[in-house]
Order: structure tokens, then C-alpha cells, then sequence
């Protein structure tokens, strides 16, 4: 097992400085100056500003010093928030991202799994249909519609009231996440019933629950015991990547709900050329998908004994 | 049975979900931002990105300069009318070769300390020292060796600015500076304490406790990215004229819909800077939509290099034979309070007596098909060409780039046959390809630096480096020193008016329109002021009518 996990800690750290080096040869690649604004500076200036960035040394040297400043954690000062370190951006609006990706995930898993059951359970009747069309809904509309209507609706909700039941945007209270939770969990849980429809349908069919069904099981105690417990099981697996794919795509529902998340640094850092922006949240959003893919792993592993032990003889 | 105990089942999971949604909404009902509040004499906005430098020696952006406004004052400010006033400087003197500002005795920074004539001094060489590598060191430029500092060439101490005592700032210029009271009121100004600046070991601004304040408001909060609050200070020197206690900013975003959305359920009180696509939401709900010019002139810019066919008079000519402003504007552009725009110098700039644009009437390009082709008759003639080749286009990819680069394709190929190439960039990359000169016609634009038409005037002198275009020409050149350095406000505004009809005669742009930045305000907020220069919007002298 230590070897095992060795083996993906390496296979991780590799990966990262992959995406490290990408990263920092696409950004240099990208056309168009960071230094460069609406306004010409005179060369003095631009001289001036290149050496505050380390612009001025050669390209391999810069990649040097961005090498030997990651392995300290440290990302440098933002070419456009220019009093701001990357660590502290990243430690600041991460955790934002992070609880709303969180909540995210426990409305999907939890929708997901009970309405995949309720699909299941009521196969070809109007439940499952009237279900499965909102899915497909979920699954091709884009965030941000789902984003501007979910605004939309707390807005003429708040009207229909006439108080504010639900703050229409802005971050701190649990009301602020809500919507934005809900919207940004659509797409998961839309996957998510799928998936546990299909997983459900496939168990409903085993012998097992028909052996039970036999025996005399109610059928409550069926649903609980055997049939929602091991449908459950490939619904756990995805939401190790589901995780990831939540926390850090929360961009578009961060705008239209003006949250203060990592998302729109990570989308404006790339727009406005910020180097040290792009390179601290690429690699850190990177980092963090790694170690959320090594955790599932891990974890598969224990359950799993075939898996570790297929990794190993192979 | 089956069927009843799954229904009780299905029902069992919907009212777990009705009793966690009811819980969240119960947390949810505590909601906080109110858009005004009269009591407490507050009010709450919101921003379209966190200001991202408050230091007023290399801050650039507007949305810095609008939170600047509100916590610091220059020698001038701006009053309640939006003209010029007294600020921290009592009464001055401007001279040919410099000024005189006496300060007002007894001033003091936010956390107490006394505020004097060096903190002018430090500030101002803070600016132009190379390491600050600030882009508006340029402002200070006609001080006495600001420009050999600048260029490393001279000591910081070789400035000419002295501070005789506590309370008199003596300033000496290289050339008539005629415009210098209105830069004073501009943030690159601004004093700064040196012993505090010192203090922060390089963070100065990074925080709202790294920062001195001498404005009507200082800033008792900001969290990154998330919100900012101001708070009325005690020790400005105006502050009976104040009547807000507080301006709190709980939203940041780039989304002009959530901020329209913001204002209908009443959490903001002004909802600014919305977009074209907003708008019809907001028409529709009978909301009040207010527009002020923001300073913006948009033109098409011609590359004059001498590889360029663009280069040929007779070719711009005929461009500018076919292209009508209005129509443009009112049936492409189709955003209120936009202008059509005829000359570099935006409509309320000030002339002698009256407005510049009666002293000085723009000259309407005579859109006329017959003279146009005659026009590019003479140019292939010229050039030596059988046909033109492609043109490039070079435009933004923002929304209104690419339809204005749309109708100028169309609009060419339909009148004249010139077949134009649309170059459609991001803007750094259209920025870059602009500074090199990779293009045959830009769409271009220009906002006011200062509150003076030379900030638009010299855009076009021979070695300005926002002259993309690279257009040079002795007369163009020989005006804006004129504008530059007269300090006769008429002989000024007729050395602009020179420079407005070359503009026109030598076609080195095509004027297209003048922005209008619409905006929805609360009824009940009142004397909020617009800005073309400097930060926008000012709540200084806001109130909250019953």
C-alpha cells in the first residue's frame, strides 16, 4: 500500500510541474504584452515596470526563478492588483470558492441520489419522465442561464413578498450561497441521477433483491438495506473528480452573484495577461485536482483490494 | 402495497427537502445591504472590480481613482457644482514659471498627524523616481527636471518643487504650464507621509490600514475582492459639508446585470456603467435610465507610416466621404445617450466664454458618393495602384467591436469596392499590434488624463506615443505647443481650434461617436456627481432626499 501511494505522490508531483511548464510556456506563447496599457509608457517605463517584474531577463532565467519560487510556494506580486501577493488571492478567495463548491456538492449528491431513486422506482411512469426531461434540461442549458434565471427568480420572489427573502447577490450569510449553491450543482446532480438511476435499475434486477422480495422484505427495507446501498457505490466514485470540477468552476455564478470566489481571478488573470496570477491559480487549481484524484485512488484502494493490487503487479 | 409504501417514500424524501429548504431560507431572511438609509445617512453601491491600486503614485485605473476621491484630497478639489475649488491648498497663485500654494493650517491626516507642505514634496518625487515606474509620471512632466528624474538622468532632490515652510508649496515649471490647478486636483497629486509610507516596508496601500487618509471619507474596511466601506472622517477640514456618514460597497461585480438586479430589489442605489443588453430589461421596467458623457471619443484611426497605403490623404478622404456618424450611431451603435461624434474634443469642453464646441463648430464630413470615388480615382493615381489591396481592420473583441468592424466591411465594400480584412484582438494584443503599426485603420478611442483639452490635443503631435497612427505633421505639432505652453485661454482654445480642423482637412482619424455611460439611480439619492476625469461616480456631497 505505502508503495502504491509512493507511486502516486510521484506520478502527482510530475504531473504538476507538466502543468507548470504548459502553463508557462502557453502564457509566454499567448501574444500581446501584460505590461502594456491604454496608455503608452514612455521606454523609460516600460523599462522601469519590466524590471519590477523580472521582465527583463531572458525567458529561461524567468522560468528558473518561477521553478525555485514554486518549490517555496511562492507565486510573486500580481501584475495588475499590484499591491497583492498570488498567495494571498489564493488564500483569500479560495476557501469562498471552496464553501460554496462544498454546498454545491451536498445539494447534487443529495438531489442526485434521491431523485435517480425516485426515477428508478418509478421506471417508465410520469415521475421518471417528468424527472428525466428536467435532467436533460440540466444537463445541456449552461450555467449562466441557469445563473442569471435563478437572480431573475429571487428577484420577482422578493417582489411577490415585499421583503427580501433571499439577498439577490453579494457574499456572507447562508442566504447568499443558496441559489448560487443550487445553480451550481445542477449540472452534477443532473449527472448524478443518471448515474444512480442506471446503477439502481441495475441492482432492482439482482438476484439478491428478488431473493428478498422473496423471503417476505418490506419493501422499505429493501430500498434502504440493499437496494439505495449498493447502487450508492459508483455515485461515491465520481464525486472525488466532482469535487474538483465544482470547487473550481464556479466562475460564471460567481459573477452574476458577485461572490468573491478564486474563479473570476483565475477567467480575468488570463484575459488581462496577469503572469503571476495565471501561473498561482493554473498551478494551485492543478495541485488541488491532483491530490483530489490521489485521495479517490487512496480510498478505492482500501475498498477495493483488486485495484491495488492491479496497480502494483502492473 | 409495493406502491403505497414507495409513494410514502417518495413523499418521506420530499418533505426532507421542504424541511432543509425551509430551514436555509429562515438563515436566509436575515438579509443586509439596504440601497439607502436616511437614519443612519448611508448608502450602499456597488463596484464593478476591486480597485486594484490605491497608491496614488502609480494608480491608473478609474475605479481606484473613484475610491481615491472619496478618502483623499489634492491642493484643488472639486466642489459640490463640480468646479474647481480649494482643497488642502487655502488660496494660490499661478505664475508663468510656477505657482505658489498656501495650505490650510491645522490639517491632519486620518490617524492624527499633521498634514504639510512635504508630504506634497514626497509624493510628487515618489511619482517620477524610475523605480516607481509610475504611467502618469508623465502629468508631472512640466516641472522644473521632472522629466530628466524620470529618466534617471537627475537626483529626485533636482525637482522643482520646495516646500518653504509647513504651510507654502512653491512649484516652478520648465514651460507655462496653463492647466496645472486642474492636475492638482487629479490623484497622482495627492500628498503622501513619508514616514508612514516608510513604515509600511513596501505595502503602503495594500490595505485599508495601510493607507492615510485626508479626504471627506476614510476607508475603515476592505476585504479583497468582496467589499470595501468609507466612512466619514473626523479630521477632514470640510466635513460640515458632508452629510453622509458612510458608503459601504458589499458587491463587486463585473456583471451589469446582477447590478441592475441589485438596484430593482433594493440593495443599491445606483447601479452603474450597465451594458447595451441590460438595458432593454431595465426600459422595460420603466426604470429611470440616466446617461452622462464619460469622456470617451471613439474614431477610426488611420495608420500613416509610410508603408501604409492609409498613408494616402486622398484614400481617408474618400473613406470619409461615405461614413456618416449619425447613421452609425443611431442605427448600428443604437445606445442611449451616445453621441455621433464629428471632432476629437468631446461636447462639453469649455472655450473662453462659452462652450468650445459654439466658439469653435466641428466641420460635418459632406457625405457624397460621386466625390468619394473621385477621391479614390486620384488615390489609386497617386499610390500608382490598378486596385487597393485588402485593408486591415483591427478592432477589439468586445461586443461593440465587432459589429462596428462589421458595418465599416460592409460599408466600404458597398460604396467604394475596398475590400477590408477585420482583425479581431483581445485587448492587450490589439494594443500591441497598435504599437507596432500592424494595421491599415484602428477603432480606436481616448479618455481624459486631465481636465484640459490638451489631453485630448496632443494625441496627435508627432511624438506622442499614443500616436499610434504615427501621423506627423510641423502645423499639427506647432498648435499643440501653442495650447501647451499660451497662457491667453483665448489664443488656447484657437490654437485647439486649429488642431480641429487639420484633424478634419488632413482626415488623421474619423471621428465616430461620444460614450455615454448609462446608469439607474435611486429617486431618492440626489447630488451625486459624474465624472469625465478623474474617479466617477462621487458621493461626496450626496444626500438622501425624504
Amino acid at each position: 500500500m505505502t508503495a502504491f501511494i509512493l507511486k502516486r505522490l510521484l506520478s502527482g508531483v510530475i504531473t504538476i510541474w507538466f502543468i507548470a511548464t504548459a502553463t508557462f510556456v502557453g502564457m509566454h506563447a499567448v501574444p500581446g504584452n501584460p505590461l502594456l496599457n491604454a496608455k503608452a509608457a514612455s521606454p523609460e517605463v516600460q523599462k522601469n515596470l519590466q524590471a519590477r517584474y523580472g521582465l527583463d531577463k531572458p525567458v529561461t532565467t524567468q522560468y528558473v526563478i518561477f521553478l525555485n519560487n514554486m518549490l517555496h510556494g511562492e507565486f510573486g506580486i500580481s501584475f495588475t492588483q499590484k499591491n497583492r501577493r498570488v498567495n494571498d488571492i489564493i488564500a483569500e478567495h479560495f476557501p469562498v470558492s471552496a464553501t460554496l463548491g462544498v454546498l454545491a456538492l451536498v445539494i447534487a449528491a443529495a438531489g442526485g441520489i434521491i431523485w435517480g431513486a425516485v426515477t428508478a422506482l418509478y421506471r417508465d411512469k410520469w415521475p421518471d419522465a417528468t424527472i428525466m426531461l428536467f435532467v436533460v434540461v440540466a444537463v445541456s442549458v449552461p450555467s449562466f442561464v441557469f445563473a442569471m434565471l435563478g437572480q431573475l427568480g429571487i428577484l420577482k420572489l422578493n417582489e411577490l413578498l415585499g421583503f427580501s427573502l433571499l439577498p439577490v447577490a453579494g457574499w456572507g450569510s447562508f442566504g447568499h450561497m443558496l441559489v448560487p449553491a443550487l445553480v451550481l450543482g445542477l449540472g452534477t446532480m443532473a449527472y448524478l441521477t443518471r448515474l444512480m438511476r442506471s446503477s439502481m435499475l441495475e441492482v432492482t434486477s439482482a438476484d439478491f433483491i428478488r431473493t428478498a422480495r422473496a423471503k417476505g422484505v418490506s419493501t422499505l427495507r429493501i430500498f434502504f438495506k440493499h437496494q439505495l446501498r449498493n447502487a450508492i457505490l459508483p455515485v461515491v466514485t465520481v464525486l472525488g473528480p466532482a469535487i474538483a470540477a465544482i470547487t473550481t468552476g464556479g466562475f460564471v455564478v460567481e459573477l452574476v452573484f458577485a461572490i468573491p470566489g478564486l474563479g473570476r481571478y483565475f477567467v480575468q488573470a488570463v484575459q488581462q495577461l496577469d503572469y503571476t496570477v495565471i501561473m498561482g491559480t493554473t498551478v494551485f487549481y492543478g495541485a488541488f485536482l491532483v491530490i483530489m484524484v490521489l485521495a479517490v485512488d487512496i480510498v478505492y484502494g482500501f475498498i477495493d483490494p483488486r485495484i491495488r493490487v492491479g496497480k502494483s503487479g502492473g | 402495497m409495493y406502491k403505497k409504501r414507495s409513494f410514502r417514500l417518495c413523499s418521506m424524501a420530499q418533505l426532507g427537502f421542504l424541511l432543509i429548504f425551509s430551514g436555509l431560507l429562515l438563515t436566509a431572511s436575515q438579509v443586509s445591504a439596504v440601497a439607502l438609509d436616511r437614519e443612519a445617512r448611508r448608502i450602499t453601491y456597488a463596484m464593478s472590480s476591486e480597485p486594484p491600486d490605491l497608491n496614488t503614485t502609480t494608480s491608473t485605473d478609474q475605479v481606484s481613482h473613484m475610491v481615491l476621491d472619496h478618502v483623499m484630497e489634492g491642493l484643488l478639489t472639486y466642489d459640490s457644482e463640480n468646479n474647481l475649488a480649494p482643497g488642502v491648498a487655502e488660496r494660490w497663485k499661478l505664475r508663468e514659471d510656477g505657482a505658489t500654494f498656501w495650505l490650510r493650517k491645522g490639517l491632519r491626516w486620518s490617524d492624527g498627524r499633521p498634514l504639510l507642505a512635504k508630504d506634497f514634496v514626497f509624493a510628487w518625487r515618489k511619482v517620477l523616481e524610475p523605480a516607481t515606474a509610475s504611467e502618469y509620471a508623465f502629468i508631472l512632466f512640466p516641472l522644473v527636471n521632472a522629466q530628466a528624474i524620470n529618466e534617471g538622468k537627475l537626483p529626485i532632490e533636482a525637482l522643482g518643487i520646495k516646500a518653504v515652510d509647513d504651510y507654502t508649496l512653491e512649484v516652478r515649471f520648465a514651460k507655462p504650464c496653463p492647466y496645472f490647478l486642474g492636475l492638482t486636483a487629479f490623484s497622482t497629486l495627492f500628498p503622501i507621509n513619508e514616514a508612514f509610507y516608510n513604515s509600511r516596508n513596501g505595502r503602503y496601500a495594500a490595505d485599508a490600514g495601510d493607507l492615510l487618509y485626508n479626504g471627506p471619507f476614510k476607508m475603515t474596511e476592505w476585504v479583497h475582492g468582496a467589499s470595501l466601506k468609507m466612512e466619514k472622517n473626523p479630521h477632514y477640514w470640510n466635513r460640515e459639508a458632508i452629510w453622509l456618514n458612510e458608503v459601504d460597497v458589499p458587491y463587486i461585480t463585473d456583471d451589469g446585470n446582477a447590478r441592475l438586479n441589485l438596484l430593482r430589489d433594493n440593495h443599491i442605489a445606483l447601479a452603474n456603467n450597465l451594458g447595451e443588453q441590460v438595458l432593454g430589461g431595465a426600459l422595460q421596467q420603466r426604470m429611470q435610465i440616466k446617461s452622462f458623457l464619460d469622456g470617451g471619443m471613439f474614431y477610426l484611426e488611420f495608420n500613416h507610416r509610410p508603408d501604409r497605403v492609409t498613408r494616402n490623404r486622398n484614400l481617408r478622404k474618400a473613406i470619409q466621404a461615405v461614413f456618416s456618424a449619425e447613421d452609425y450611431v443611431y442605427k448600428v451603435l443604437g445606445t442611449p445617450g451616445t453621441y455621433p461624434a464629428y471632432t476629437l474634443f468631446p461636447r462639453w469642453i469649455k472655450g473662453e466664454k462659452q462652450m468650445f464646441k459654439r466658439e469653435h463648430p466641428p466641420r460635418k464630413p459632406e457625405i457624397n458618393l460621386e466625390k468619394a470615388r473621385a477621391y479614390l480615382v486620384a488615390a489609386k493615381k497617386e499610390l500608382g495602384l490598378e486596385k487597393f489591396p485588402p485593408l486591415s481592420l483591427l478592432a477589439d473583441d468586445g461586443s461593440g467591436g465587432n459589429r462596428t468592424a462589421e458595418f465599416m466591411q460592409t460599408l466600404l465594400k458597398q460604396t467604394l469596392d475596398l475590400d477590408v480584412k477585420v482583425d479581431v484582438q483581445i485587448f492587450k494584443q490589439r494594443l500591441a499590434k497598435m504599437t507596432t503599426g500592424d494595421f491599415d485603420m484602428v477603432l480606436s478611442g481616448w479618455g481624459p488624463d486631465y481636465d484640459d483639452p490638451l489631453t485630448y490635443g496632443d494625441l496627435f503631435m508627432s511624438v506622442n506615443l499614443n500616436n499610434r497612427g504615427r501621423y506627423s505633421s510641423d502645423t499639427y505639432d506647432h498648435w499643440v505647443s501653442v495650447a501647451q505652453s499660451t497662457v491667453d485661454v483665448k489664443q488656447r482654445m484657437q490654437a485647439f481650434g486649429k488642431l480641429q480642423d487639420i484633424l478634419f482637412e488632413d482626415v488623421v482619424i474619423i471621428p465616430m461617436y461620444e460614450r455615454g455611460k448609462v446608469y439607474v439611480q435611486h429617486p431618492k439619492l440626489k447630488r451625486v456627481i459624474r465624472r469625465a476625469v478623474g474617479g466617477d461616480p462621487n458621493f461626496n456631497y450626496a444626500v438622501i432626499k425624504e
